[in-house]
């Protein structure tokens, strides 16, 4: 508490008189542009110059744990179809809270995190507090390529978070389905993927009916403050809407330091098809991602 | 142009889309181009014809379609043996895409050669040349990247870059037999 009121007022201090984000640190790496912004007691990850977009990744330095943008919350609804996870693949990592959570939550647990960008890697240890655990590894490449040869060792995972996307660039061979083929033979039995996607756009329903292509019904996860929805998908069947709301109940003390409103997450998740199922499906001959991405 | 910014979109799922499989395939291109050049220079000295021309452009636009048939197992081989995905794409890119490329490079200092009459017209004939071809290449590159890509499959639209370029062959043979019958 002493801590935490002695950072507030050095922050406090140093952001005085801004009242728009102060931009503590920012770079070109091989991939993209990041910035770090601090507004008052939030240091903010962007992938993007134009100060409007929206930030990809917050800590809040009063509240550490908070999850504080509410698709990394309901990116841990995952926990509710594979509570006990032992081996977990992390694809993007952002400023690294996903992983941060889940080696406190799992510390036993073997994790891989895969990031394209070693910039990112470098910013999330240095701004966002972000340091690897033991059993955790950040592999730097490719996430096609990472999958292809871990299935190639014959890695199993009983959890698996596709979060590669940003709000400007999706990488294209990363949402098609032979990519999702081949993450899908890198589930365990009973294993679960959760992947951070697009709710708007006519790239919804391409996605929705390729990730149906592969996978079968899923579980379609969307909160009505947030533009992203959670595509959920089980190893093995789904599920009840008992079964997801009788674990809820036992994770919600768990989750409730990371402000993961887990008790209210059965019941926004839905295996009905509200998208156009007469849709393309993407595949590595027909990805143009971004541009169905893009405003009509 | 269309056929490098294809060459992306096929080595991805095996290579990734880091920049230096966009360095493979530029390098690759470069190299397979100025190869051509050099080529199509030398083979213009030796009875330069629109038949032979147009014999360029056919087996150009015929090299094409092994790609749509063999890529998938050819950049398989070469995963399982290159773990480093910047000589994995470089060796699958060279693999792939040095013998239509080179062919393809054999077109424009050949049809220098054909083209010129005088040797005073022979800036104006290059440039023309030069004009057109890089006309093309941008063509090329915003057709393929802004709408082919959102209408058509990969392997689509190398068929089609195929047919055009067998579609080019057959005019310069018509030409052929009008200018020398």
């Amino acid at each position: 508490m002493k801590t935490g009121g002695s950072l507030l007022v050095v922050l406090v201090a140093t952001t005085i008189g801004t009242v728009d984000a102060a931009t503590i640190h920012s770079e070109r790496s091989l991939y993209q542009t990041i910035l770090v912004t601090r507004v008052a007691d939030q240091v903010c990850l962007k992938f993007s110059v134009r100060s409007n977009e929206r930030n990809q990744s917050c800590k809040d330095l009063r509240r550490p744990r908070r999850l504080v943008f509410g698709y990394t919350r309901m990116m841990l609804a995952s926990l509710l179809l594979q509570p006990a996870p032992e081996r977990i693949l992390v694809v993007g990592l952002g400023g690294g809270s996903l992983p941060t959570v889940l080696s406190e939550l799992f510390p036993d647990a073997a994790m891989d995190v895969v990031e394209i960008d070693p910039a990112v890697v470098r910013v999330a240890k240095a701004y966002f507090g972000f340091t690897p655990s033991t059993g955790m590894h950040v592999h730097e490449m490719d996430a096609r390529v990472f999958g292809k040869r871990a299935a190639r060792r014959g890695a199993h995972y009983d959890l698996i978070l596709l979060d590669a996307f940003n709000g400007d660039y999706i990488p294209e061979h990363l949402l098609t389905r032979e990519y999702l083929t081949e993450t899908r033979r890198l589930l365990a039995t009973g294993g679960v993927l959760a992947a951070n996607t697009f709710a708007i756009s006519a790239l919804y329903d391409h996605e929705s009916v390729t990730y149906e292509s592969v996978f079968g019904r899923f579980l379609n996860f969307k909160m009505p403050d947030s533009a992203n929805r959670v595509v959920l998908v089980r190893s093995g069947p789904l599920p009840s809407q008992d079964a997801l709301t009788m674990r809820a109940k036992a994770l919600a003390k768990t989750l409730a330091p990371y402000g993961v409103p887990i008790a209210r997450y059965p019941g926004r998740m839905s295996s009905a098809r509200d998208w156009d199922t007469e849709v393309r499906v993407l595949t590595d001959q027909y990805a143009p991602a971004n541009l169905l991405n893009a405003p009509p | 142009m269309s056929l490098e910014l294809l060459g992306g979109r096929v080595l991805a799922p095996y290579f990734g889309n880091s920049i230096y499989v966009w360095g493979s395939i530029i390098t690759v291109f470069m190299l397979s181009l100025a190869v051509g050049y050099l080529l199509g220079g030398r083979l213009s000295l030796h009875a330069p014809s629109f038949r032979r021309l147009a014999l360029v452009f056919m087996v150009g636009g015929a090299l094409l379609l092994p790609l749509t048939l063999f890529a998938e197992p050819l950049m398989n081989w070469v995963f399982e043996r290159i773990e480093d995905p910047r000589y994995g794409s470089l060796l699958a890119a060279s693999i792939l895409f040095v013998v239509p490329t080179v062919v393809l490079g054999v077109i424009s200092p050949y049809s220098v050669r054909l083209l010129i009459t005088e040797t005073h017209h022979s800036g104006a004939v290059a440039g023309t040349l030069y004009f057109v071809s890089t006309l093309g290449s941008a063509l090329g590159t915003l057709g393929t990247s802004f709408y082919f890509v959102l209408w058509f499959e990969i392997d689509t639209i190398l068929s089609m870059l195929a047919v055009a370029l067998l579609g080019l062959g057959a005019i310069a043979a018509l030409l052929g037999r009008k200018v020398a019958p």
